[in-house]
């Protein structure tokens, strides 16, 4: 068979079926945003009758949606939540409240209202995990042993590691971080206001890790500049964005788009220029480039700052043992099925896999499928076909009302759900009505694992 | 497949909506049923209630639009594309097609109970 024919059936075989016109006519336009966040389809309807133990680290999107799934396919089976935190961030919503969109309210939510019944939550974080012995250890010193594992904890934000950075002032004197916090995301708002009525030099970076959506940081220069010409006042402003490598977006074809928007808007761009450090009384960002040391004074910026596994994980057996990832301390898995390479009752899915592209939530809604069959076909004791594609997809938003919907996959093949009907690289408000509108049902429908 | 796709699209609509995804359904399904009847009563459509009730769906349809734009946190100067086109007819539309549909049915009923026709 050919190479072609050979993609068209994995990607059939994992769900990942183009919509032709008229299907998509049926669904109407805003309802399709649902299938930018396709899934695999679930496997065996019956539930597997097992006395297993399960442990799911972390109760973010991918905890979640993965305890949802576990407890719709399996019948007695121990599934053990472990996550600290009693707020749910709807992330991908970060974005829309730092851009005056949204209120800080449309982002936030509890976990308890999303586990599922049957499933235990003990709210801790997880300090310890133990893959020879099988078990996880909780900051309180509670031993939770398991038979699998599924490791969920998102990432950690490394704000730490930029000297000068304050997080309690963000917001403050034209410093933003949208990622930090619902409430930050707020004051980053509040803190573009000011900029927009004023203008000045406006600064927009991303770190050199692995990061989560690494859509975002574009996006929010995007909508920087949309907010000052709204208000007349883009002539007395200079927007600068500083790439961390030499290309705006991973993927090739994305980029030369971006780099065409970027001089189309006036955004002047900096290649291989990561943020070292800040001073916010001064209103210094220090940047490390080929050249050297660079400062740069700004009226506005967006802090983002590197982006690392959490402690528990960094420091386990679970990470990458070598390469740049194995200082990051993202885990070790397959990136086809996000199975631990070394141990195999042990799984990684979102922020924390170690895998080439998406610490999304559309990457979650595509890799817990595909985890959650392969763990529950080892339970069954057959063989799972289920395979992730490294499909992510990206609202890029360009301006308010307006966004490019960018779906890609590990290959840096432009995947498009709407083939001939939304264009992936134009500018679209049909992309803005999915991202504000239907992203966020969907996003919910997959913690309840119904999508 | 396509009963998946189905179910991810109620469980979707469901969450977006609310219990107003069933009121919206009950008032389409209502709304037809009520239009059919009409037809069926009648055994003809009526010229002049069919003209009232297109020029009132044509400020459904502008409604329709309206209420997309707010929830969607748009403007009206968004559309960029083809795409964009095409759902701001499709929005259009339905909001025409089921105002029209519904005035129409209403009136007719309103005729038939009070026995001008």
């Amino acid at each position: 068979m050919s190479a072609q024919g050979d993609e068209r059936k994995l990607l059939e075989s994992i769900g990942g079926r183009p919509l032709d016109r008229r299907t998509f006519l049926m669904l109407g336009a805003a309802g399709a945003g649902a299938l930018m966040l396709r899934a695999p389809p679930a496997g065996a309807a019956e539930r597997v009758r097992t006395s297993a133990r399960i442990v799911i680290a972390g109760a973010g999107a991918a905890g979640l949606a993965t305890a949802s799934r576990l407890a719709e396919r399996l019948d007695g089976a121990k599934i053990t939540l472990i996550d600290a935190r009693k707020e749910h961030y709807y992330q991908p919503g970060f974005t829309l409240v730092g851009a005056g969109v949204k209120p800080a309210s449309y982002v936030v939510s509890t976990t308890a209202e999303y586990v599922p019944g049957g499933v235990e939550l003990i709210e801790e974080r997880v300090a310890e995990f133990d893959p020879e012995g099988k078990r996880v250890v909780t900051e309180s010193g509670r031993a939770v042993a398991y038979d699998y594992l599924v490791v969920a904890t998102g990432l950690k934000l490394d704000y730490e590691a930029i000297p000068g950075m304050d997080v309690a002032r963000i917001g403050r004197n034209g410093l933003g971080s949208i990622y930090h916090s619902p409430a930050a995301a707020s004051a980053t708002w509040g803190a573009l206001q000011e900029f927009a009525d004023k203008g000045g030099v406006g600064v927009f970076c991303r770190p050199a890790t692995e990061m989560k959506c690494a859509g975002a940081p574009l996006k929010y220069t995007f909508i920087t500049d949309d907010h000052l010409r709204r208000r007349g006042n883009r002539g007395k402003a200079e927007l600068i964005y500083n790439a961390n490598n030499k290309v705006l977006f991973s993927v090739p074809i994305v980029h030369e788009k971006v780099r065409m928007l970027f001089r189309d808007r006036g955004i002047k761009t900096h290649y291989d220029r990561v943020l070292q450090a800040i001073d916010p009384g001064r209103r210094i960002a220090t940047f490390r480039s080929p050249e050297g040391t660079v400062e740069q004074p700004y009226d506005f910026i967006n802090v983002i700052p590197p982006m690392r596994a959490p402690d528990a994980v960094r420091n386990s057996a679970l990470r990458w043992q070598e390469g740049p990832w194995a200082a990051e301390g993202w885990m070790d898995v397959e990136k086809g099925n996000l199975r631990h390479k070394r141990f195999p009752e042990v799984f990684g899915v979102g922020d924390i896999a170690g895998v080439p592209k998406g610490k999304t939530a559309a990457s979650v809604k595509w890799q817990v499928p595909v985890a959650v069959d392969h763990l529950v076909a080892d339970i069954a004791g057959r063989k799972s076909d289920a395979v992730y594609n490294g499909y992510t997809s990206c609202p890029l938003i360009t301006r308010l009302g307006r966004a490019m919907l960018v779906e890609f996959d590990y290959e840096n093949n432009l995947v498009p759900s709407f083939p001939g009907v939304v264009a992936p690289l134009e500018e679209l408000w049909v992309s803005w009505v999915m991202k504000t509108m239907a992203l966020k049902p969907t996003y919910v429908s997959m913690l309840r694992g119904r999508a | 497949m396509k009963e998946l796709d189905a179910m991810v699209f109620l469980a979707v609509f469901q969450e977006m909506l609310g219990p107003l995804l069933w009121v919206l359904v009950l008032l389409a399904v209502g709304g037809i049923v009520a239009f059919l009847a009409v037809l069926a009563k009648e055994r003809k459509i009526v010229s002049r209630r069919l003209v009232r009730s297109e020029l009132l769906g044509l400020v459904g349809g502008a409604l329709a639009l309206v209420l997309m734009a707010r929830v969607s946190s748009s403007g009206f100067t968004d559309a960029g594309g083809p795409a964009d086109w095409f759902l701001i007819a499709l929005v259009f539309g339905l909001g025409l097609a089921g105002t029209t549909v519904l005035v129409y049915a209403l009136a007719g009923w309103k005729d038939a109970l009070s026995g001008s026709r």
